[in-house]
């Protein structure tokens, strides 16, 4: 009887070992989960950074896309950026934010590394950054189409990790096809 | 003596203390009243800065902690409770930033797994005394070999 009691310190470590080794195996330890995933893009009014234009939230609709975090004081993601611009040649969707960045070196940055992005959210004091969580640029969110945050990636893009995405990404549903779905239903409740 | 170490004591406390208020004294964010002021000292050091994980918003030089500093105190300015702004960051960086995160799901080993140990560790000794009391009575042939000792050493005593 009293011998059940000597496998409890190894029941215990072999506890331990899976909770602990669990940890070690994590991919990466420094990525927070975040509590926006699928919630609506955070409300903003923002310039553009290479035009004299105001965005908004709503310019975050319409075909599924990546939203990436990005400023010209992070290495990172000058690492990042010719993947970008591969993934903006085979038809990707790319919205940039500066952030906590200066819009002219933004716009040397652009001029002189390609510009994979359909526009650029000037974001200099980091204001929309501190809305979405973002702790360390690059950070990328993979929005929807009806402009609902579905992921979100700290770290830089390479083509390994946009493999692992980018089954779920094409998923994504886009907002004039949710649209034509509520059209399509009207019309057969009209019938 | 006594007087002496517990004085070295108080001074290596605050040492501790120094350090931990370090940052947020370098920012200066003024209040009108002390209350405020000690409100933004305990919140800075409740909440998490995201980038560095190991340090509290009071402890951090990081771009975001001093942003989320920047946050806290514009918040407080605007009136709104400690519950108010704590919600608010962990709306955006998720449980995260509490250095005192809530009794959930996810966090009740962390809760509970103390008391838990506590409990086994209580189990195996109250089980490891009782053992012990709990001897078998000694069976003839050791009846009859303890007597055979116990007359063997008072042999060589006498000798």
């Amino acid at each position: 009887m009293n011998r059940i009691w000597l496998f409890i310190p190894l029941i215990l470590f072999v506890v331990m070992a899976i909770f602990l080794g669990g940890g070690i195996g994590r991919e990466n330890k420094d990525v927070l989960p975040s509590p926006l995933i699928d919630k609506p893009f955070p409300q903003f009014i923002l310039q553009q950074v290479e035009a004299e234009k105001q965005l908004t939230q709503s310019d975050l609709q319409g075909k599924p896309m990546l939203v990436n975090v990005w400023a010209t004081w992070c290495p990172t993601c000058k690492a990042e950026h010719q993947f970008l611009n591969t993934l903006a040649a085979e038809g990707i969707r790319i919205i940039g934010i500066n952030y906590k960045d200066d819009d002219e070196e933004a716009k040397i940055w652009l001029r002189d590394y390609g510009n994979p992005y359909e526009f650029n959210i000037s974001d200099p004091k980091g204001k929309l950054g501190l809305e979405l969580g973002v702790y360390g640029a690059p950070e990328t969110f993979f929005v929807d189409g009806d402009g609902i945050i579905r992921a979100k990636h700290v770290g830089d893009l390479n083509r390994r990790v946009w493999n692992k995405y980018k089954v779920n990404f094409e998923k994504l549903s886009t907002h004039t096809e949710a649209n034509s779905d509520v059209d399509n239903v009207k019309q057969e409740e009209a019938k | 003596m006594k007087a002496l170490s517990s004085l070295v004591f108080t001074l290596l406390l605050s040492l501790v203390a120094i350090t931990s208020h370090a940052v947020i004294d370098g920012h200066k964010y003024p209040f009108d009243n002390e209350v405020d002021k000690v409100r933004f000292e305990v919140l800075a050091e409740e909440l998490r800065c995201p980038k560095c994980q190991n340090q509290n918003l009071a402890d951090s030089n990081a771009p975001v902690a001093s942003d989320l500093r920047d946050k806290v105190y514009e918040l407080m300015i605007e009136g709104q409770t400690d519950d108010e702004i704590v919600g608010y960051l962990v709306a955006r960086y998720g449980d995260f930033v509490r250095y005192n995160p809530p009794v959930q799901k996810n966090t009740f080993f962390l809760w509970f797994g103390p008391i838990v140990m506590v409990f086994i560790g209580l189990i195996v000794i109250i089980s490891l005394t009782r053992g012990g009391k709990k001897s078998q009575p000694l069976s003839e042939e050791e009846i009859v070999k303890l007597a055979e000792l116990k007359a063997a050493r008072s042999e060589k005593q006498d000798s």
